[in-house]
C-alpha cells in the first residue's frame, strides 16, 4: 500500500549478490573494448598512429573517426561533442581511438601503442577569461565565441529597486565542479544479432534518448538499435545521456558478432564523464528594514567545460531558483553559460539549483544579520505561499510548502534547543547553527513535452508485469511503481514482476532525471491499472452470479464476491484473457505553465518541491576542523508514498551535500586533474555524516499519484548553505568558496583575528 | 600455478596465472560477480570478500595469496536460500540503494559483528568506514546492522 514503508522489491536480488548490473555480464567468448583518452587540453588533432596497436596479438581493432559512419557527433542539445576526435582534441577527455581486444591486458597494452600527433592550441580555463575577445576559440563555429548561452531574467523594477531598499547585502560566491563518484562505473556490453540488430546493454540514465543520438552519430536506423538498461549502480545525473554507448556500439559493429565489454576504471570515469558545472555567483539582495525582500541581483558563470551537453539548460534551472523559494519583486538575473578546455559539465543531482542555493542561502543569512532578524524569522517573512509569484514571475499554482517546513523546523528540538548546546562547546571548539531554505522544480521545462507510457500485464501465471519505462538508478523508482499499482490492484508486493528499462519491450517514458521518474510514470502507470482492474473484474464477472462488477472485488491473488465465499484465482481470470487484452498502456503528460512561456529559455516551471534545512557544526578552533554534528531535513515533496525510500532519497542527498560542503572538489589545473581517484577526491565516509532526522512536511499534491511530487534532488541544495551559515554562527566567518575545508577556516579565523587585535 | 582454497564452503583447486587479482578469479573464472570493482585501488569496498573470517579487498589481492584459505563471497553468506541476519536487516530497514556497494558492506559488517558482537553506533561507523556508499549517507545502513546485531545469534556470525 502507499503511505507505510516497505522495503524495496530490487533489495533481495541486491542483497545477495545476484542482481546483474552492466558491468556485471561475461560469456564464454567476449572483447574488452576502450578508449585511447587524449590527455591534453586542447589541440588539433593531426593523424592518429594505430599500427603498433593493430599489429599486437590478440588486438581485434584499433577504430578512429575515420570508421564512424555517422555524423559523428552527440550532445543532445548542440551535438558537438565527436564520438572519437576528428579534428580537434577540446578537453583531456576526448578519447581519440577505440581499442578492441582478446582480453583487458591487451587491451591496455594496446591503448599505450596508440599515439597521435597534435598541434597545441592555447587553452582557456576560467569563465570570464574565457569572454573574452582575444581569448582562444573552443568551438570556432559558434556565433557567440565560447559564451554557450546568455540567459537574462527581469521582473518588476529590476536592478532600480535597490534604491527603494534599506539595506543591501552583496557577495561573491563560488562552488566548485562536482564528480558524481557513483560506485559502478560507467560500463556495457554490446553485440550484434543475426539480422543485424545492435543490442547495447549500459549504464544509462536515458535509453530513448540515447538511441536517437547513437542512429545518428553512428549512421545507423535507429530501429535496428536495442538499448537495455538493467538496474544501474548509483548515476546521479552522471549517467544522463552518452558515455560507453556509442563507443560501444561502434565496437559491436566490427566484432563479427562477438559480444563486446567496456568498463571504465576509476581513473578514467572521473577523466570523462561529466561534472557538477562550476559556477561563480555575485549576489546581492536588497531588504526593506522590516526584512522583506525587494530586490535581487544575481549574476553568474557557469563553466560547461569543453562540450555543450545540457550545460545551458542546468544553468537555466539554476537561474530559475536564483531566489530560492522566497517572494522578491524586483529581480534581475543574468547567468552566462561558458566553454572552457576543463572537464565536461552536466547534469547532478540539483542541477544548477545547489549552485545558486548556495549562494542565496547565504546572503539571507547576511541580511538577517545586519538587520538583526533571526535567520528563520526572516524566512517566515519571505518564504512563499500558493498564489505568490517566483523569482522570475511566474505565479504559484501547485502545492507549496515551504512556509509549513519552516513551521516544523521551528517546532524541532534541534532548533529549540540550539542555544544551549552551543553553549556547551569545549575548550577551542566553536559551536554554530545554521539553516537554508530550498526549492527545486519537477520536471521538463514547460518546452520540452514530459510523458510516460505504463505498461503493465495480468501474466498467465496470475502476476503482475510492469514494464517500467524510466531507469531506476538506484532511488528506487520501479519499487515504487509496484507499491502503485499494488495499492490499485491490490496486490501484494510479490505478485509483482518488474520488467526494466528496453527500448525493445518497455515504452519511451523520457529520463530517469528532474525529479520525474515517480511522478510521471507512477500517474501513467494508474491509469493501466485502473483500466486493467476493469478488464479483470468484468471478465470475473462470468465466474459469479451476479451482472455487477460492484459485487466482486479484486484481492491478493484473486476474485472474490463481496458476499460470498467463492473466490478465483488471477490465473483462473487470465485464461479468459486473449493476448493482448492482458496488457494495458497509458499515458501521461505532466501538466506544464502555458503562460510566461518567453521568460526564461525553454519556459518555467510550475510544480516545486521545497525543503528548510537545519545544520549543527562544530569548529576546532587550532586545527580548523570542521565537523557536522548534526543535520535536520524538512521536505514538502506532498505525500510520501514509502517514507523508507522517502528517508533513502533525503538522507543520500544531505549526504552527497555535505560532501559538497566540506570536502568534494573535483580539481583540474590547465585542464589536467588533480583529483584523480576517490584517494584524492574525498567522498564521506561513514564517520563524516552524522545521524540525520527527515520529517516530510503534511502536503499533498493535487496532480501527484497519491499526492506525491519529486523527492529525488531537493535535499542536496541544503548543506552547501546550511553548513556555510552555521560556520558564520559559530565564528563570525564566511567561507564563500566551497568545500569549506580546514585550511580556509583557519586563514579566515587568522584574519579575523588581525582584524580584531587591539591597537 | 594451481592453488587450492575452500569457496563459501567448498573446497576448490583452479588453474590461474600467477598475477590475477581475486576480484578477476571470483568474477570473470568463477562467475560470482557479487564481489564489485568501484575503483581497482582499495579505496572503495566494493570488492570485499572475507578470508578466513576477516573483510580483505579482492581488488588488492592475488591469487596465489589465497592458497589454502578460506574464502566467502557474498554468495556464500545465505545458508539453504536463507539470508543472513545482515542480508535480513539490510533489507529490513532500507540499507540498499542502487545496491552496488551492498555485497562489500555487508561482509564488512559480517566481519565487524564477528569481532563485536554489540557495536555502538559509532563503532559500527568506523567499522564500515573503508567501505564507501553514494547513495544512502549510511544511516540506514548503520541502523541495519545494529538491528542485525540485536537479532543475532551465537554461530550466526559467518
Amino acid at each position: 500500500m502507499t503511505g507505510t514503508a516497505a522495503p524495496r522489491l530490487d533489495a533481495w536480488a541486491k542483497v545477495t549478490g545476484r542482481e546483474r548490473y552492466a558491468a556485471d555480464l561475461y560469456s564464454d567468448r567476449f572483447f574488452w573494448s576502450g578508449a585511447k583518452r587524449a590527455g591534453i587540453p586542447h589541440g588539433k588533432l593531426l593523424e592518429v598512429h594505430t599500427e603498433d596497436a593493430k599489429r599486437l596479438k590478440g588486438v581485434v581493432a584499433v577504430l578512429t573517426s575515420a570508421d564512424v559512419a555517422g555524423s559523428n557527433r552527440v550532445g543532445i542539445i548542440r551535438g558537438d561533442q565527436p564520438v572519437l576526435a576528428d579534428k580537434k582534441i577540446c578537453y583531456a577527455g576526448d578519447p581519440v581511438a577505440l581499442v578492441i581486444a582478446e582480453d583487458k591486458d591487451i587491451l591496455q597494452e594496446a591503448l599505450d601503442l596508440v599515439t597521435f600527433d597534435h598541434e597545441p592550441l592555447p587553452g582557456v580555463f576560467d569563465v570570464e577569461e574565457a569572454l573574452r575577445k582575444d581569448a582562444p576559440l573552443i568551438h570556432e563555429d559558434n556565433p557567440w565565441g565560447n559564451l554557450l548561452r546568455l540567459v537574462s531574467v527581469e521582473t518588476g523594477k529590476g536592478a532600480s529597486a535597490f534604491d527603494e531598499c534599506d539595506v543591501i547585502v552583496e557577495g561573491l560566491f563560488e562552488t566548485p565542479f562536482q564528480e558524481h563518484a557513483y560506485l559502478e562505473t560507467e560500463a556495457g556490453w554490446a553485440y550484434l544479432e543475426e539480422d543485424g540488430g545492435l543490442v547495447v546493454v549500459a549504464t544509462t540514465q536515458t535509453p530513448f534518448r540515447d538511441r536517437n543520438e547513437m542512429a545518428l552519430a553512428l549512421g545507423i536506423d535507429a530501429e535496428k538499435i536495442r538499448i537495455v538498461v538493467p538496474y544501474l549502480g548509483g548515476a546521479f545525473g552522471g549517467k544522463d545521456g552518452i558515455t560507453v554507448q556509442c563507443l560501444l556500439g561502434l565496437a559491436a559493429l566490427h566484432t563479427g558478432g562477438v559480444p563486446v565489454k567496456m568498463w571504465l576504471g576509476r581513473e578514467e570515469s572521473f577523466l570523462a564523464s561529466v561534472k557538477r558545472l562550476s559556477a561563480k555567483m555575485h549576489y546581492r539582495l536588497g531588504v526593506k528594514r522590516g526584512g522583506a525582500f525587494h530586490t535581487l541581483e544575481c549574476k553568474a558563470y557557469f563553466d560547461t567545460g569543453a562540450y555543450a551537453g545540457l550545460g545551458e539548460t542546468v544553468m537555466t534551472l539554476g537561474l530559475e531558483h536564483a531566489g530560492s523559494a522566497y517572494r522578491i519583486p524586483n529581480v534581475t538575473i543574468e547567468g552566462s553559460c561558458v566553454y572552457t578546455n576543463n572537464s565536461v559539465g552536466g547534469p547532478f543531482r540539483g542541477f544548477g539549483v545547489t549552485q545558486v542555493t548556495a549562494a542565496m542561502e547565504q546572503v539571507v543569512d547576511m541580511a538577517a544579520q545586519r538587520l538583526s532578524i533571526d535567520p528563520l524569522a526572516i524566512r517566515r517573512i519571505n518564504a512563499v505561499e500558493k498564489g505568490d509569484k517566483n523569482c522570475i514571475g511566474v505565479t504559484l499554482t501547485h502545492s507549496t510548502g515551504i512556509k509549513k517546513c519552516l513551521a516544523a523546523l521551528s517546532e524541532h528540538p534541534l532548533w529549540m534547543e540550539r542555544e544551549g548546546w552551543k553553549m556547551k562547546a569545549g575548550q577551542f571548539k566553536k559551536r554554530g547553527v545554521g539553516i537554508a531554505c530550498m526549492a527545486h522544480a519537477m520536471g521538463y521545462p514547460a518546452a520540452v513535452p514530459d510523458f510516460a507510457n505504463a505498461k503493465i500485464e495480468l501474466t498467465m501465471e496470475g502476476r503482475f508485469r510492469i514494464y517500467v519505462g524510466i531507469v531506476d538508478m538506484g532511488q528506487g523508482n520501479a519499487s515504487a511503481y509496484a507499491q502503485i499499482a499494488g495499492t490499485i490492484l491490490n496486490q501484494d508486493q510479490g505478485a509483482f514482476e518488474l520488467v526494466q528499462p528496453d527500448t525493445g519491450r518497455t515504452l519511451p517514458s523520457g529520463s530517469s532525471s528532474a525529479s520525474r521518474t515517480t511522478y510521471v510514470y507512477g500517474n501513467a502507470l494508474i491509469i493501466a491499472a485502473e483500466d486493467l482492474k476493469k478488464r479483470i473484474l468484468d471478465k470475473a464477472l462470468s465466474f459469479f452470479k451476479t451482472a455487477r462488477s460492484q459485487d466482486i472485488v479484486l484481492g491478493p491473488g484473486g476474485i472474490g464476491h463481496r458476499e460470498g465465499k467463492k473466490k478465483i484465482s488471477l490465473k483462473k481470470v487470465a485464461e479468459l484473457f486473449g493476448e493482448t487484452e492482458r496488457t494495458c498502456k497509458a499515458y501521461f503528460r505532466v501538466p506544464a505553465a502555458t503562460e510566461m512561456m518567453d521568460r526564461i529559455y525553454l519556459g518555467p516551471h510550475i510544480i516545486f518541491s521545497y525543503g528548510a534545512h537545519l545544520a549543527y557544526v562544530e569548529i576546532d578552533t587550532l586545527t580548523g576542523c570542521i565537523e557536522v554534528t548534526g543535520y535536520l531535513a524538512v521536505t514538502d515533496a506532498g505525500s510520501v508514498i514509502n517514507p523508507q525510500a522517502y528517508e533513502q532519497q533525503v538522507h543520500g542527498g544531505i549526504a552527497q551535500g555535505i560532501g559538497f560542503a566540506l570536502s568534494e572538489e573535483y580539481k583540474v589545473t590547465e585542464g589536467r586533474t588533480d583529483t584523480k581517484s576517490l584517494a584524492t577526491y574525498i567522498i564521506p565516509t561513514a564517520m563524516d555524516v552524522p545521524d540525520m532526522v527527515s520529517i516530510a512536511a503534511d502536503g499533498v499534491e493535487e496532480t501527484g499519484p497519491f499526492g506525491m511530487k519529486g523527492i529525488g534532488e531537493i535535499s542536496i541544495s541544503g548543506p552547501v548553505p546550511a553548513v556555510a551559515n552555521a560556520v558564520a554562527d559559530a565564528c563570525g566567518i564566511r567561507v564563500p568558496r566551497n568545500p569549506i575545508t580546514a585550511e580556509k577556516i583557519l586563514q579566515a579565523l587568522g584574519k579575523q583575528n588581525k582584524q580584531e587585535r587591539p591597537r | 600455478m594451481k592453488i587450492s582454497f575452500i569457496l563459501n564452503g567448498k573446497k576448490k583447486t583452479i588453474d590461474v596465472e600467477s598475477g590475477m587479482r581475486v576480484i578477476d578469479l571470483l568474477r570473470e573464472h568463477l562467475h560470482l560477480i557479487g564481489a564489485k570493482e568501484g575503483c581497482g585501488s582499495g579505496e572503495c569496498g566494493a570488492c570485499t570478500i572475507l578470508v578466513d573470517g576477516e573483510s580483505r579487498l579482492s581488488c588488492l589481492m592475488l591469487a596465489a595469496q589465497i592458497e589454502g584459505k578460506r574464502i566467502t563471497t557474498i554468495e556464500g553468506l545465505s545458508k539453504d536460500r536463507r539470508l543472513h541476519p545482515v542480508q535480513e536487516a539490510f533489507v529490513e530497514n532500507g540499507a540498499v540503494q542502487c545496491g552496488f556497494c551492498t555485497p562489500g558492506m555487508v561482509m564488512t559488517a559480517v566481519d565487524l559483528l564477528s569481532r563485536n558482537r554489540h557495536p555502538s553506533r559509532d563503532e559500527i561507523r568506523e567499522g564500515i568506514s573503508g567501505n564507501l556508499c553514494r547513495c544512502t549517507g549510511y544511516q540506514k545502513i548503520v541502523d541495519a546492522i545494529e538491528a542485525a546485531a540485536k537479532d543475532m545469534k551465537e554461530g550466526d556470525a559467518e
